[in-house]
């Protein structure tokens, strides 16, 4: 067994492992760090094919950003842990059931053989100065440039649909104007105010004695 | 740096040469880098010390030269103190997270030319990566020690972080963009020529935005709302003592010193002399590149701690402001700029 074939297993039963253990877990922030460990298993497995950018673009994108604001919501949340568990043997059969005809399911269709060896040779090993970002870019941004660009109007779309949806009026509510903040002048704020000096009543009298 | 250890790496077995080589360089990048951790954090002193008109550390040793030691003994010898209801398991997890963030990325920092432990080709998506993944340990700490503040201060450096990665990796487009290259060397080789051709000046607003990411990526003031002594008492880290806070420490300024590596790499012309393509060039020759390298580091660390003593803390709102509303658009717009220039080879810097 060579190195790399080892470092595979060691990264497949670690993603797999960790994917159960995601589920099953009672604690939901370990079930986000099972998650994280899954996708870092899943980048690595990916590393091994010679992917770098789109593995290390899944750490970048799944663990820097997606992962954060789950664990963000998941840390605020103050979850009963004996409540989850209820449904667990109730749903059990269901899920264990769903889960069969989707590994039959994907056992058929990417067993050996259709993607065996024989039809899907291994790709030989790219020399050291391959670029694979240079790659997937020249394709991207060529013959997959409209696919490209409409997943990209289909998340805008979303995007925009999700501010949306968040966004209301409330009238009640006191928000900061930061442009108007940052143009206030002292003239705004401050009136100065020019006066004469007042004199004191017992002057005034002393200067009518001398008039 | 292989021919010169040869002789040691020839009493080792054949197939066990390259992993005692990668060790030894590994240990040559850490241990300088914790001696400078250490003495980052007396120059910060120090120099805050001076802006203050105090004198700073001064009794330990000659002007005080062995105060960091002084202070790591101390930590080390504090009792570590379990809050009795933290998850013990993420508590111990969380700053060997950081620390290995901060440590894990100088892996593809080049020192000078050739000098880097190992030339990755998507060199600089990796430091994004690893960056990222730095963000857990804040996180974890916050939610590990099971302490108000601690969870306050996690949330904050959650959100934060997200928002500022976002300015950095657009940044970091503008710098693809000009040196066609995601590799941190060649990155620097493009802009050989002068220090008019380092990316600072066509990317000024890149490099502007970059560096103050950075400081906020680093949780350094005034971005410092994760730790907010006046509103969380420590934030992240109020609950660790000893060994934990230490490990705190260090990754906070081993990922400074990162920032400021990774800004002169990408900015400010990495290894290059500045003196290149003056009349001067000649006379400076005889000077190592990694010279050139730790003297543009050290700058930037200076910035990192002028920041510190001139700004007052951001309020939250107003980092998040910042970084949606100002740094992000701003990098936008320098992109298309930036695209235009591409296209039309606009000399010296895109032709």
């Amino acid at each position: 067994m060579s190195f790399i074939k080892l470092l595979f297993l060691v990264f497949a039963s670690s993603a797999v492992l960790s994917a159960f253990m995601m589920v099953t877990t009672r604690n939901t922030v370990y079930a986000a760090l099972y998650l994280v460990l899954t996708f870092f298993s899943t980048a690595l497995t990916w590393l091994l094919l010679e992917a770098e950018f789109l593995s290390i673009v899944l750490i970048l994108v799944y663990v820097g950003a997606v992962m954060v604001l789950f664990l963000f919501v998941v840390m605020m949340l103050d979850v009963n842990t004996a409540a989850t568990r209820e449904g667990f043997v109730r749903f059990l059969p269901l899920g264990a059931g769903v889960a069969i005809i989707m590994m039959l399911e994907m056992s058929l269709v990417l067993g050996p053989k259709l993607f065996g060896l024989d039809v899907y040779p291994a790709p030989v090993p790219k020399a050291a100065d391959y670029s694979n970002t240079e790659a997937i870019g020249s394709v991207l941004y060529t013959v997959y440039v409209y696919p490209f660009e409409i997943a990209a109007v289909i998340l805008l779309v979303a995007m925009v649909a999700a501010i949306m949806l968040t966004l209301r009026r409330r009238p009640e509510t006191k928000y900061q104007d930061a442009a108007a903040q940052a143009k206030v002048r002292r003239e705004d704020r401050v009136r100065m105010v020019k006066m004469e000096s007042e004199t004191r009543v017992a002057d005034i009298a002393k200067q009518g004695d001398g008039a | 740096m292989a021919e010169f250890l040869s002789p040691l790496l020839n009493l080792f077995p054949e197939g066990l040469r390259e992993l005692i080589l990668i060790l030894i360089q590994i240990m040559l990048v850490v241990m300088p880098l914790v001696i400078a951790v250490a003495y980052t954090t007396y120059a910060e002193r120090k120099v805050i010390g001076y802006m203050q008109v105090r004198i700073g550390p001064n009794r330990v040793g000659p002007i005080g030269l062995f105060q960091p030691f002084a202070d790591v003994f101390k930590l080390m010898f504090k009792e570590i103190i379990i809050p009795s209801a933290a998850n013990k398991f993420i508590f111990f997890t969380a700053p060997v997270i950081i620390l290995f963030a901060a440590l894990v990325a100088w892996a593809v920092v080049p020192f000078d030319d050739g000098w880097v432990i190992a030339d990755v080709n998507a060199g600089l998506l990796y430091v994004l990566a690893v960056g990222a993944a730095g963000v857990y340990g804040v996180i974890l700490a916050g939610w590990a020690s099971n302490s108000k503040y601690a969870l306050l201060g996690g949330l904050r450096s959650a959100a934060h972080k997200i928002a500022y990665e976002l300015a950095m990796g657009f940044a970091l487009v503008g710098v693809l963009m000009a040196s066609q290259s995601l590799n941190l060397q060649d990155i620097v080789r493009a802009q050989s020529g002068s220090v008019l051709h380092w990316y600072w000046l066509p990317l000024l607003p890149m490099f502007v935005v970059y560096f103050i990411s950075g400081v906020a990526e680093t949780n350094r003031a005034p971005f410092d709302i994760a730790e907010g002594e006046s509103e969380i008492v420590a934030g992240f880290h109020v609950e660790y003592s000893g060994m934990g806070f230490v490990l705190f420490m260090l990754a906070e300024y081993a990922s400074m010193i990162l920032i400021s590596a990774l800004t002169a790499i990408m900015f400010l012309g990495g290894w290059l002399s500045p003196f290149q393509g003056t009349f001067l060039e000649a006379a400076f020759a005889w000077i190592p590149g990694i010279i050139w390298m730790f003297a543009k580091i050290a700058v930037l660390l200076f910035l990192f701690i002028w920041f510190r003593a001139t700004f007052p803390r951001y309020r939250y709102d107003q980092i998040m402001r910042l970084g949606w509303k100002v740094l992000i658009p701003v990098t936008l717009v320098w992109i298309v700029v930036e695209g235009v220039a591409v296209y039309f080879k606009l000399g010296p810097w895109f032709a």
